[in-house]
Formats: C-alpha cells, sequence, structure tokens
C-alpha cells in the first residue's frame, strides 16, 4: 500500500450524528492546528435537521493557506455508523481511517487500500463517566485528544483554547483536559502513531489573520455601518447572521446611561413583513437591514420592486443556499442572482454585491448601508453558505478611525426654510439621484407622498405617459451612477499575455485561487478578474473585450452572471464560457482546473496553443 | 386623473386651532374618490380631529396600502408625509417607519380587502406586537377599485349588486384586535361623524395599538337592499355603547349624568375620554367582557358600534424593545459605531 505522507497539507473527514455535541470538538481541532501556525479551512456539511440525522465537518489543513474545499479526504473520523459505508469509501487511496472499535466490525466493512486504525473510544468514555450527556460529550474530546498524538498536535493550544473557551470556569477546563489527555495517552500507549503519515508541524502562515463566520462578520458590518433596525424572518443560512447582530448590539448599543437600546430587531411574522418593516425604518431615515436567503427573496419581491420605485434605502443580505424552498436549505450555492438582480414586476435593476470572504461581508455590509442611503435603492449583499456558515480564515476587519456615514441627499429643515427647491424626484446634478426629506422634518414644506410610480418630479401624482419615462429614464442614470460608487473589480494578470480570461465572484475566490497558482505553475497563461459588484463597471466589459475567450465560474446551472453579462454588456455568447459547479458542495480547484483545462485543450486543438496541450494530455 | 391643487386662499374668518391653523390646513388634494363614498366622511372626520386636538400636520405620518381606502391619505393632510405602499402590507411599512422615528404620529388607513383579506397577518402581527399608531380601516366589504367582488368583512347571506350570496363568514376585524391585543378599539360608521371624530381624537392620543373599523358604504357597488354595509342597513342595525368626548385635559364636568352612566378614561398624555353609556352595562375596560358582547350582538344582527375597549395605560412597542427614547434615525456615528479599538479587541478574540 502506498501510504499518503503529507505534512500540514491533508484534508480530515469527521463523519458524526447531528446533536451529537460533536461540533464544538471538531472546532478545538481545526483552532488547534490554527494555533500551531497552519491554515485550515472547515466546514460544515450537515443536513436539514436538528438530531439524529449525519453531519460531516471536513478540515482542509494547508500550509499554503489554501482556504478552498480541496475534495477527497486522506482520513476520515467515522463516528456515525449510519454513514460508514461511504464514509470508508470516499478516503483517498492510501488514507487513514480512525474509527470506534468498541463494537468488533467484520474486515468485510473495511479497505485494503487505507490504514486502519481503531480505538475503542465508547468503552474509554463509559468507563470514565457515569453521566449519558457527559460520556457523549467528552467521547468527542477522546477523540480529539488521540488525534492530537496520531498527527503530532500541540496539546498545550488545545489546552489553552479550553482556557480562552472556558474562562472562569476552571472546573470545566480541567475535566475537558483530563478528557483530552485520556484520549491522548490512551493513543500513545495503546496505537502505533508513526503508522500514520499525515502530519501537524508548526509554522508561521497564519500572521494576524481571524477566523470568523461571515454571517457574524457581516452582522458587526451593520453594528458598524450604523444600521437601527433590524427585522428578520428566520431561515437557513442566514439565522445566525441577525442573532449575532442581536449579540454585538447587546453588547455595543446600550445606552450606558439609560439602558436603552440604540437599536431594535423585529423578528417579523414572514419575510414580507420583515422587508416592509426595512423600507419603512428607511423611508424614515434609519439605517436597516435585512438577512435572508432565496426563499425569502421570492417573498420579498414585490417590495423591493415598490423600494426600487419609490427610491427607499434598503440594505438586504442574502445567503444563499440551493433552491427552491424546500431545496437544499444547508448546500451552498450562487443562484440567487438573477433572481436579486431583477426582483420585481416592471422595469426594475438592483444594486448587488459579492464578498469573497468574512472580511468582504463585514466592509460590503457597512458599504450596503452608505449605498443604500447614497443611491436611495435596495442594495444587496450576495454571500452564500459556505460563506455565511463555516469559519473561514481571513484578514482582519478593520475600521477608519473618523469614518463618517454616507447619509446621502437629504434636504434639512434649514434648506426648506431657506427655500431651496425640493422636488423628491428631481434630478438636480445630473447623477439621477434626488434629494429626499425625512418625514416631521419642517412645519410647511418637503412633506410629499411615496408612491411607486404615477408621480411627476414634485412627487404630484401622474398617470401620464411621457412622466412615466421620465421618470424611469432617471432611474436609468441613477443606474449608471452606481457603476461608479460600488466595489471594483480585481484583476490578477497571467505572467503571460494570453488570449484566454477568466471571470469570477463570492465564495469561488479560494478555489479560484488555488487554481490560478495551479496555472500559473502548469505555465497556462490565464487573466483573471473577480466582479464585485453589479451594475458591472465598465472594466469587466474592457476585460471581455480583451480576450478571445472568457470562461465565467459560477456556483449555479444556468450561468446567471453569465446572462446577465452578456445582456447588459451586449456581448457575444460565444467568447463567454460557463463553467458551473451546482450540486450543492462549495467549488474546489480541482474543478475549476479540470474543467478550464478540458474546454482550453478544445481550443488547443484548432488554435494550437502548445502549453495547452500540454496539459491536456 | 390629474393632480388638482387647491387654492391656498380660505376665509378670513375660518376659525383657528391653537396652533393657528385652519381647517383648511389639514386638507389634501381633492379626493376622487365617488361622489358619496363613506371613505370621504371618514377623511373629513380625521382633518376634524386632528384640527379639534391642534396637532402639527408635518408630525404625522400617513401610511396605507392599496386600494379605495389606501388612496384617501392623499385627500387629508396634505402637510404630512405619505406612503402608498403595497396590498395588504401597509401594516409591516407603518411597524419600520414607527421604529425609525417614535416621536412622529403614526396613522395607518387601509380597507377590508387589504387588511382583512390580502394582509389579514401583517395586521393581527401588528396588533400584537402594539404598535404606537392609530389604525383605520375604511370597512365597506365590498373591492370597490376592481368593481364590487366581496371582501373578507362582507356579512355571510349578504347579497352583491350582481345579485350574488357571500357563503362565506365574515372576518370581524374589532374581534380580531381585541383578542390580538390592541389596547384601543373602537367602531364606527362613516355616518356618524359625531362619535366618529372624538374616536379618532382619543385615538391619536392613545400610546399604543389603536384600531377604529370604520363602516363606510360604497356608493357605486355596496349600497344596496341585501347589503349589510349600506347606508340604511348600518343606520338601522347601529348600535352604539357609548358616545364619547375627548377632552384633552381635564375639565369639570358640567353636565348632570345619572350616576354610572359615565365611564372616564385618563390616557398616558393626560388626555380624558369621557364616555356617556348608552348601554347601562358595557364596560369599556373588559376585554373579554367585550368580546362576548360584540358576538352575542353581532349573532342578534347588530352592528356594535362605540368606544369598545380601551387600556388606560398601554405599553408599547417601543416599550417591549426598551428603545432609546431619542429617535433612532437622529442617531449619529458616535453613537452607533463601536470604534477601531472595539474592532482590534474582536479581531483578537477571533485568533
Amino acid at each position: 500500500m502506498n501510504k499518503i505522507k503529507s505534512v500540514n497539507d491533508f484534508v480530515v473527514k469527521f463523519a458524526n450524528v447531528n446533536g451529537s455535541g460533536s461540533a464544538s470538538a471538531n472546532e478545538l481541532f481545526a483552532r488547534a492546528i490554527l494555533r500551531m501556525g497552519v491554515p485550515v479551512s472547515p466546514r460544515n456539511i450537515f443536513p436539514s435537521n436538528i438530531q439524529g440525522l449525519p453531519t460531516w465537518y471536513e478540515v482542509r489543513v494547508n500550509e499554503k493557506g489554501y482556504l478552498g474545499r480541496r475534495g477527497g479526504c486522506d482520513l476520515m473520523v467515522a463516528m456515525n455508523p449510519q454513514t460508514w459505508d461511504a464514509d470508508v469509501k470516499e478516503i483517498e487511496p492510501g488514507g487513514y481511517l480512525f474509527y470506534d472499535s468498541t463494537r468488533p466490525m467484520p474486515k468485510s466493512k473495511f479497505r485494503e487500500d487505507i490504514t486502519v486504525i481503531g480505538m475503542p473510544l465508547t468503552q474509554i468514555s463509559n468507563e470514565a463517566y457515569t453521566d449519558v450527556r457527559q460520556r457523549q460529550l467528552f467521547k468527542n474530546i477522546i477523540y480529539v485528544g488521540a488525534l492530537s498524538a496520531l498527527l503530532d498536535m500541540d496539546p498545550a493550544a488545545i489546552g489553552q483554547l479550553f482556557g480562552e473557551q472556558y474562562k472562569g470556569k476552571e472546573k470545566l477546563i480541567d475535566s475537558n483536559i483530563k478528557a483530552l489527555h485520556m484520549g491522548r495517552e490512551y493513543a500513545q500507549s495503546h496505537l502505533n502513531c508513526d503508522e500514520m503519515g499525515l502530519k501537524v508541524t508548526k509554522s508561521d502562515n497564519v500572521g494576524n489573520k481571524i477566523f470568523i463566520e461571515g454571517n457574524n462578520a457581516a452582522a458587526l458590518g451593520c453594528v458598524y455601518g450604523g444600521a437601527t433596525v433590524c427585522a428578520w424572518y428566520p431561515i437557513t443560512p442566514s439565522s445566525s447572521l441577525a442573532e449575532a447582530f442581536q449579540k454585538h448590539c447587546s453588547k455595543f448599543r446600550v445606552d450606558k446611561d439609560t439602558g436603552t437600546n440604540n437599536f431594535a430587531i423585529i423578528q417579523a411574522e414572514d419575510e414580507l413583513a420583515s422587508i416592509g418593516m426595512v423600507i419603512g425604518a428607511g423611508w424614515n431615515g434609519a439605517r436597516a437591514f435585512t438577512a435572508t436567503s432565496g426563499p425569502g427573496i421570492s417573498l420579498m419581491t414585490e417590495f423591493i420592486g415598490l423600494a426600487y420605485f419609490a427610491e427607499i434605502p434598503a440594505t438586504i443580505i442574502n445567503v444563499q443556499r440551493g433552491g427552491p424552498s424546500t431545496g437544499m436549505p444547508t448546500r451552498t450555492q450562487q443562484a440567487d442572482i438573477l433572481s436579486c438582480a431583477y426582483a420585481s414586476n416592471g422595469d426594475t435593476k438592483h444594486v448587488l454585491l459579492f464578498p469573497e470572504d468574512p472580511k468582504e461581508c463585514f466592509d460590503f455590509a457597512a458599504e450596503a448601508l452608505d449605498l443604500a442611503d447614497r443611491l436611495q435603492t435596495p442594495i444587496f449583499v450576495m454571500t452564500d453558505l459556505d460563506i455565511g456558515m463555516n469559519q473561514r480564515l481571513c484578514e482582519p476587519l478593520e475600521w477608519k478611525e473618523g469614518r463618517e456615514y454616507d447619509r446621502g441627499k437629504v434636504m434639512s429643515a434649514e434648506e426648506l426654510e431657506a427655500g431651496k427647491d425640493f422636488g423628491r424626484y428631481l434630478d438636480v446634478d445630473g447623477d439621477g439621484i434626488p434629494f429626499r426629506t425625512y418625514p416631521g422634518t419642517h412645519p410647511k414644506r418637503g412633506a410629499y407622498f411615496t408612491r411607486g410610480t404615477t408621480k411627476d418630479r414634485y412627487a404630484r401624482y401622474s398617470e401620464e405617459g411621457p412622466v412615466y419615462v421620465d421618470n424611469m429614464e432617471r432611474l436609468e442614470k441613477k443606474f449608471e451612477t452606481a457603476k461608479g460608487l460600488v466595489p471594483m473589480p480585481v484583476t490578477r494578470k497571467a505572467q503571460k499575455a494570453s488570449r484566454f480570461g477568466v471571470l469570477y465572484f463570492g465564495s469561488t475566490s479560494p478555489a479560484m485561487n488555488e487554481a490560478l497558482d495551479t496555472f500559473d505553475a502548469e505555465g497556462m497563461h490565464v487573466d483573471a478578474m473577480r466582479i464585485r459588484a453589479f451594475p458591472f463597471h465598465h472594466s469587466i466589459i474592457d476585460f471581455i473585450e480583451a480576450h478571445d475567450h472568457v470562461f465565467i465560474v459560477e456556483q449555479n446551472r444556468d450561468g446567471q452572471l453569465r446572462g446577465m453579462l452578456i445582456n447588459e454588456g451586449g456581448l457575444d455568447s460565444a467568447q463567454l464560457i460557463a463553467v458551473l459547479h451546482y450540486d450543492g458542495t462549495p467549488i474546489t480547484a480541482r474543478f475549476i482546473v479540470g474543467s478550464i483545462t478540458d474546454k482550453m485543450a478544445a481550443f488547443g486543438v484548432t488554435h494550437n496553443v502548445t502549453p495547452l496541450k500540454k496539459v491536456a494530455q | 386623473m390629474t393632480y388638482i391643487a387647491k387654492p391656498k386662499l380660505h376665509h378670513p374668518t375660518l376659525a383657528t386651532n391653537k396652533l393657528g391653523f385652519t381647517r383648511r390646513d389639514y386638507e389634501g388634494a381633492i379626493s376622487t374618490l365617488c361622489a358619496g363614498c363613506g371613505h370621504d366622511s371618514i377623511s373629513a372626520a380625521i382633518i376634524q380631529a386632528c384640527f379639534n386636538i391642534d396637532l402639527e400636520p408635518h408630525r404625522v405620518a400617513k401610511l396605507s396600502g392599496i386600494g379605495c381606502s389606501s388612496k384617501a391619505p392623499t385627500y387629508f393632510l396634505g402637510g404630512s408625509h405619505g406612503f402608498n405602499t403595497v396590498h395588504g402590507r401597509m401594516p409591516s411599512v407603518l411597524t419600520g417607519a414607527n421604529l425609525a422615528n417614535r416621536e412622529l404620529i403614526y396613522m395607518g388607513v387601509s380597507g377590508d380587502g387589504d387588511s382583512a383579506s390580502i394582509g389579514l397577518g401583517q395586521f393581527a402581527h401588528c396588533m400584537r406586537r402594539g404598535v404606537n399608531m392609530v389604525y383605520i380601516v375604511m370597512n365597506n366589504g365590498v373591492y370597490g377599485l376592481t368593481k364590487g367582488q366581496f371582501s373578507a368583512t362582507a356579512d355571510k347571506g349578504s347579497k352583491s349588486k350582481r345579485g350574488a350570496i357571500n357563503n362565506d363568514s365574515p372576518v370581524d376585524m374589532v374581534a380580531l384586535a381585541l383578542q390580538l391585543g390592541a389596547t384601543y378599539v373602537a367602531r364606527s360608521f362613516s355616518g356618524d361623524k359625531a362619535q366618529l371624530v372624538p374616536l379618532i381624537e382619543g385615538a391619536i392620543a392613545h400610546q399604543g395599538a389603536a384600531f377604529i373599523d370604520v363602516i363606510s358604504p360604497c356608493v357605486a357597488f355596496n349600497n344596496h337592499p341585501g347589503s349589510t354595509k349600506s347606508y340604511d342597513y348600518v343606520r338601522e342595525h347601529n348600535e352604539a355603547v357609548n358616545r364619547i368626548d375627548f377632552i384633552a385635559h381635564r375639565e369639570e364636568i358640567t353636565t348632570d349624568y345619572a350616576p354610572g352612566s359615565v365611564q372616564e378614561v385618563m390616557q398616558h398624555d393626560g388626555s380624558i375620554l369621557r364616555l356617556r353609556k348608552l348601554h347601562a352595562d358595557y364596560d369599556a375596560h373588559d376585554r373579554i367582557g367585550a368580546m362576548n358582547y360584540l358576538q352575542e350582538h353581532h349573532a342578534q344582527g347588530e352592528v356594535v358600534t362605540g368606544l369598545l375597549y380601551v387600556d388606560p395605560d398601554p405599553e408599547d412597542l417601543h416599550a417591549h424593545l426598551s428603545t432609546s427614547a431619542r429617535p433612532l434615525n437622529t442617531l449619529n456615528v458616535a453613537e452607533l459605531c463601536p470604534g477601531a479599538g472595539a474592532l482590534d479587541k474582536i479581531n483578537a478574540s477571533l485568533r
């Protein structure tokens, strides 16, 4: 057998039962490796269930810092008999199986081409603990202890994590450390740790990066960005965002003198109400947001259209998942791009921001609140389950001291008093954005009646065709203005000039970074651009036009962004080649490299691009 | 239809209130509803009530859904911000607006289709939450703008203009409001301004969820024999349990009332509701009693009107959320942003 031997570069997968308390033990394992200076990227793969169904936690350990899902599994920690067969099958040839050997398993249940390491975890735990819940929870810690011995992990790092997690609860720290060492010592004395070819050694590749879930980071972005009203309806995978907002507000937004809250959070009766509240608050001058997922967007669509036409700021964070409502709520996709970009009846277009990681979830959430006020329109932050619900290593969050909020064009009581002309839908300076007034501003001036359309520049009722067209053209101009305000795309040039380009966005980033490094190493030259927002900046169209063939990598079936590029940019569809991954798992570098290499080989045949042929063979 | 600006000139002897406003200052654009529409009478009652209690028009925000009723806010309080939202969803927009600035007065105007059919859910939940607002349903039992289909408040057995009989049970919004925790619940009739105006005044002064169901005949589609929402039917079956006088501040009772015939309610803002009892056994402080009374009398074919329930010391949504006394929309970056130092600490805790 050719054993996999690797230091600081492998994938460990934990197969558990939902509700067994494994999540915190598995997270502990991942964090301990981070503390050793080795980057990890964990991913929860979980069912739509609270207790009993299978759940997996996949940890990619990668010294180089590649954070995308790799695919495959080098070490399976098989703790769930339900999924045993599939779990054993998934292990790469030469890989490792670690399992609970309390109950003997028939030989037929194993594989010849893997190394099997059994440890009687249940027996050890049952002998040490009498309480049923303790037996279950500490069994998880015992296997972390055993893994720490097998993989050469630093037990001090784990001990330190216990100390931080249970600060002030010394008893819990002691009992966890005891369980950890129980597992570690058993492994050291009973298992042959040398037969494990996967090892972790201390490194220095984590730096000052932080480890955070995108939903938590987005919630912090909303706190920093000045959101005061949050209305939401529970929906996976976005619920933890609103809950994190609540937690941060309880810490940062309670007035020290009065004990009252500088925020209001409503768990609404449905998504229609949550977006309605956001729009009501936005209309009345508070910064407001909602967090939801695709089915929620479907329900909000009428209101989103109203906000577009009535020009009301609203921030909508869409943590995307597989569709439809009874779809894959716990799997990731980028499949709401079209439904958000053009949400509503009538001619509408909405601003979308595509964060790549938790850092950008923070940045873009705060940015969205500014943009919503500046552009007086709904702004979507298009994150997804992969970023939102998994802890991801990213750059530390930053806030420039002294940064002010951009409240946009709001006419004050003083300006109204001074006789400044107020037309709610009047474009005074050519950017398509009119002034607004908050209700209650001035006793005599500045009041207006808010409607969808059927209004003129001074918000007076009108059903006249030319008046309608005038308004629609101004809205179009406003959307044009948005191009210059939204985050710019990020370009990465290939080492040599290339007629191939690739466009990607959002959570595809880590897998794409790795794929691009692979292309570089193989001498395949592909220029890359990461799109960070819709409307598309002209540099995106320029990038496409500068290449003969451009791959558009998306995590949906229909190439939604590609369709929008063709439509909005007036581009030739043959020039844009879809690279699509949509099975609900996060896209991998392996998939991207394989898919693009195949497609380039096809061009290589006709265009005779030597390096590509080499790779394709 | 076009926007019609009313002439600003008015008769110099027109009465002014304590703020120096005339009744005209509380008007809006000219109504485009049908001549004789009950909704116009309700708009007139709102105008009168706001004038009477010396309200600053710009401190009112008026919101509506979709339908004839929801067009009405254009026709009163032209100096207020208004918002014509989407069908059945005014309550959520009003709730959000209220969260943003608790200092304004929120008037939600809706219809029976808007609130009892498409918007029943939002109606229910804003009552549950105790949003501080005046929620007026202009209730005519039909869809007017789409030409006369039954709405969910149409009584079982009532007849449409085209002769169709409604077989579905009606939604009683007053009963719902009582059950769902509204703290000021009234029913009135667009044709009884003397009753309606003080009910609106009391509702505005009320610091919680105030609901007024106003039966408002649709002259175009629901004012015929066989309708239970026609002028004639309501006049014949109207059973007022009380008449109320709204008194901004406590004054001596100068009229002699029979013992037990007057119930005085002092609301949180110090205003008084003086209920002259027309039914001696009716107690407007008894929520459960009110629910029973309404059911019994509805079964007898009566339309019970008056102030049906009031909690003089209600709690509103802001109290439940313990929101800052200062409107959220006035808070600035210094008050909202935890700052770079706090973020450094957060970063440190995430390593």
